[in-house]
């Protein structure tokens, strides 16, 4: 078996599995959904299947009584249990060390084996036969000129519980010899143990054909065998059968390891930049056709870098099965039940993003259960259901994503927050803060209001993090909360991480660029205000009051101001703020280059980009420059007070 | 793309049983009234699966998959023939003559269903 075959095998288990636990833990609050039962056995079928053919036998031997027990539940012999959901969720946990050949010496496989037996056996039950029967048939005369349809009868068997569909090509004669209506394909597959032979009789009744039903089975792949995949499409016709899997894609996919899609990135980046010095060589050579070839490669590399971003998104609902085992676990834990509601879990990410999301969405979504949840006593006292609602959703909003937690909990306590932060030293007892920004103080490094440093969190490490998590991604945490009805906590993450829409900018000669997302529109700046004043660094925008800081005077620039200059007004986490600066150059395709270590403090910078003529712009961190501008503002707001 | 059943028996209300039975169930149905119109109807359109009943006057339906495998455009097309008896004979002929398949009369609108689906598909 080559080694790109195993990827993928793997790759497909790490999808059902994930598949599987979804299906067990719906199955928690919809037991009776037949279809969700039958949802959870296909997918066990399916490692099953693919596992006895790449050799994991002690896998599908596993998942094999696994399977058994939820056969009997899909028969209606056995009842979903919160019992069966538990040993359901303990053995999906095996099947990670069981695809490792991890040893089991302490037998914590059989034991959930037996107790799933156990649990839903009936006296009457034979012992599992780990090894399934062979179904091996072909057509013969000329079926297809009578009308036979090879993939109808797959269908009639894949209903019956057929599994490793395999077609075998060994009798295919040369293109010259071949006659279109006969059928040349032996197809091979496994049987449920249930099937007699008078059902499969019933499926080949209109059609002619030779079939053996063989209960030796040869864990070995056949040599020339062609895989036809799990959805039973049949070599032979273009209409293609309704799947088996339960991931029923309409359109063809092909699975690609992660690191190539981050050399395609990679590559796609290097491309835009020197797409952009391809642009800046044409205007400066005046040569019509070379101006035209280089409209040409800017539009392609657009449509490139466009086609690569989505290449590399994937849903959020790879990330959200795992929370949901989290909070189902966590719940029972605690004692505080919960109901889990995930919105959106189509909503598309960077795969890199989603990657490091997953620890800062645990902390939140742990807390928000921990601290912010009531116990059932305490949420009747306040005239609340008792079972708590947390809701996790993300949708697209812009360039950006919103993911948002939302619980129905006790809320934060802004006076509580208030003195606990001045206990801990990070605000003095006398600051001036708004509600929105005493809630971020819990996002500060060691700040912990839990009284109680519990299993699950409190221990004051993890909001710190999570902040620091999400701007490291470019995303922004906003937290509301109200007291006694629940607390939300939104991040805000750009689409991609590599390559952004950038508005290049000139102070005092120096190029910058700022995230075009964060752009809210660009003004002039009136002639009275282009000397530095103490009091009116204030613009009216259609009535709207809007502070603006002087990159100049940030950068500590003395070169002679220009004739005018330009208010950027960037959208900040407390209403807008503009950035004056001497010119906009124009907006242009910005691919993010890290800065070294040493440049690790310079806050307000998140990266560099290389510009068309060779030179280096910075990008500009605008909700770190906002932090660092705002002191200068409140100045400003006492003075003008 | 809806599928187009066409059923051949001279006894009108067979087809018309047939007729309701399949387009309840979605199925387009044209009716051929013996083995003559209905080879004309199967070569002049094509169709997706064809009934036959094996007693009819002008063509029996032997007689008629036997043409209808002759013409470019029956070939592929499954025919199922229905016959009041279940002689082994018979079934024989109706298979070299290129009858995917057969069913016996009386029948039930189930099985008739059960029948084309498995056939041609839902």
């Amino acid at each position: 078996m080559n080694d790109d075959l195993t990827a993928v095998f793997r790759e497909e288990i790490r999808d059902l599995v994930e598949s599987l636990e979804r299906g067990l833990l719906d199955l928690k609050t919809r037991p009776q959904d037949a279809g969700l039962v039958n949802q959870v056995f296909r997918d066990l079928h399916t490692i099953k299947g693919s596992g006895g053919m790449f050799g994991f036998v002690a896998l599908a031997s596993f998942i094999h009584d696994f399977e058994t027990a939820f056969d009997r539940v899909r028969s209606g012999k056995a009842q979903v249990t919160a019992d069966l959901i538990r040993l359901g969720l303990a053995a999906r946990d095996q099947i990670p060390a069981l695809l490792e050949g991890a040893p089991d010496p302490q037998d914590i496989r059989g034991s959930i084996l037996r107790a799933l037996q156990a649990l839903t056996s009936d006296p009457t039950a034979v012992p599992s036969m780990p090894d399934l029967p062979r179904l091996t048939f072909c057509l013969t005369g000329p079926a297809l000129a009578l009308g036979a349809r090879p993939d109808l009868v797959l269908t009639e068997l894949a209903t019956l519980g057929a599994t490793d569909i395999m077609a075998v090509a060994d009798t295919m004669p040369a293109l010259a010899d071949l006659d279109p209506d006969t059928c040349c394909l032996t197809w091979t597959m496994s049987m449920p143990a249930t099937v007699g032979k008078a059902d499969i009789e019933d499926v080949f009744l209109f059609v002619e054909a030779e079939w053996t039903l063989d209960m030796a089975v040869n864990n070995a792949p056949l040599p020339g065998v062609a895989v036809v995949s799990a959805d039973v499409s049949a070599a032979t016709t273009a209409s293609p059968a309704p799947a088996v899997s339960a991931s029923n894609e309409a359109e063809a996919t092909v699975r690609v390891p992660a690191t190539r899609l981050d050399t395609l990135m990679d590559s796609v980046g290097e491309l835009v930049t020197v797409e952009a010095r391809l642009t800046e060589l044409a205007r400066q050579s005046c040569d019509p056709s070379l101006i035209a070839t280089a409209e040409l490669v800017t539009r392609l590399a657009g449509q490139l870098r466009d086609a690569t971003i989505v290449m590399r998104m994937v849903p959020l609902r790879s990330l959200v099965a795992r929370f949901r085992r989290l909070i189902h676990s966590l719940s029972d834990t605690l004692g505080k039940p919960v109901e889990f509601i995930i919105k959106g879990e189509e909503t598309e990410l960077d795969k890199t993003m989603i990657e490091k999301l997953a620890d800062p969405l645990v902390h939140i979504l742990r807390n928000a259960l921990d601290h912010g949840m009531e116990t059932p006593a305490e949420r009747q006292a306040a005239g609340k259901t008792g079972e708590g609602r947390i809701e996790l959703s993300a949708i697209h909003a812009g360039g950006e994503v919103l993911i948002r937690v939302r619980d129905d909990g006790k809320g934060m306590n802004p006076e509580r927050i208030r003195a606990k932060a001045v206990e801990r030293g990070l605000i003095q007892p006398d600051a001036q803060l708004s509600e929105s920004q005493i809630f971020t103080l819990v996002f500060e490094p060691g700040f912990s209001t839990a009284e109680t440093v519990t299993e699950v969190s409190g221990r004051g490490v993890g909001m710190d993090v999570v902040r620091r998590t999400i701007e490291s991604l470019r995303g922004s945490i906003d937290v509301e909360s109200r007291l006694n009805h629940g607390t939300s906590v939104t991040l805000r993450l750009p689409l991609t991480l590599a390559i952004i829409d950038g508005l290049l900018i000139d102070v005092a000669g120096e190029k910058y660029t700022l995230p075009l997302a964060t752009v809210q529109e660009i003004v002039e700046l009136p002639a009275e205000k282009s000397q530095a004043s103490l009091t009116g660094d204030f613009l009216d925008v259609r009535g709207k009051f809007v502070p603006f800081v002087r990159l100049r005077t940030m950068f500590d620039c003395d070169a002679p101001l220009p004739e005018s200059q330009n208010v950027v007004i960037v959208e900040a986490a407390d209403g807008c703020i503009g950035f004056v600066v001497d010119h906009i150059i124009g907006t242009n395709q910005t691919v993010i280059k890290q800065m070294s270590k040493l440049h690790s403090g310079a806050r307000s910078i998140s990266g560099a980009t290389i510009l068309g003529d060779g030179t280096v712009a910075l990008i500009i961190d605008v909700p770190q420059l906002v932090a660092l501008a705002r002191p200068q503002g409140d100045l400003v707001k006492e003075l003008a007070a | 793309m809806t599928k187009t059943i066409l059923t051949v028996d001279d006894s009108p209300s067979i087809r018309r049983m047939v007729r309701m039975t399949l387009q309840d169930a979605g199925y387009d149905v044209i009716e051929g009234v013996d083995g003559q119109d209905g080879l004309e109807k199967a070569t002049a359109t094509r169709v997706d699966a064809v009934i036959v009943d094996q007693n009819m006057p002008r063509l029996d339906g032997i007689g008629m998959i036997r043409a209808l495998r002759q013409h470019p455009n029956g070939q592929g097309v499954p025919v199922v023939v229905l016959s009041t008896e279940s002689e082994d004979n018979l079934k024989q002929q109706a298979r070299q003559a290129g009858a995917l398949g057969w069913m016996v009369k009386p029948f039930t609108q189930d099985k008739l269903l059960a029948v084309i689906r498995k056939v041609v598909g839902p």
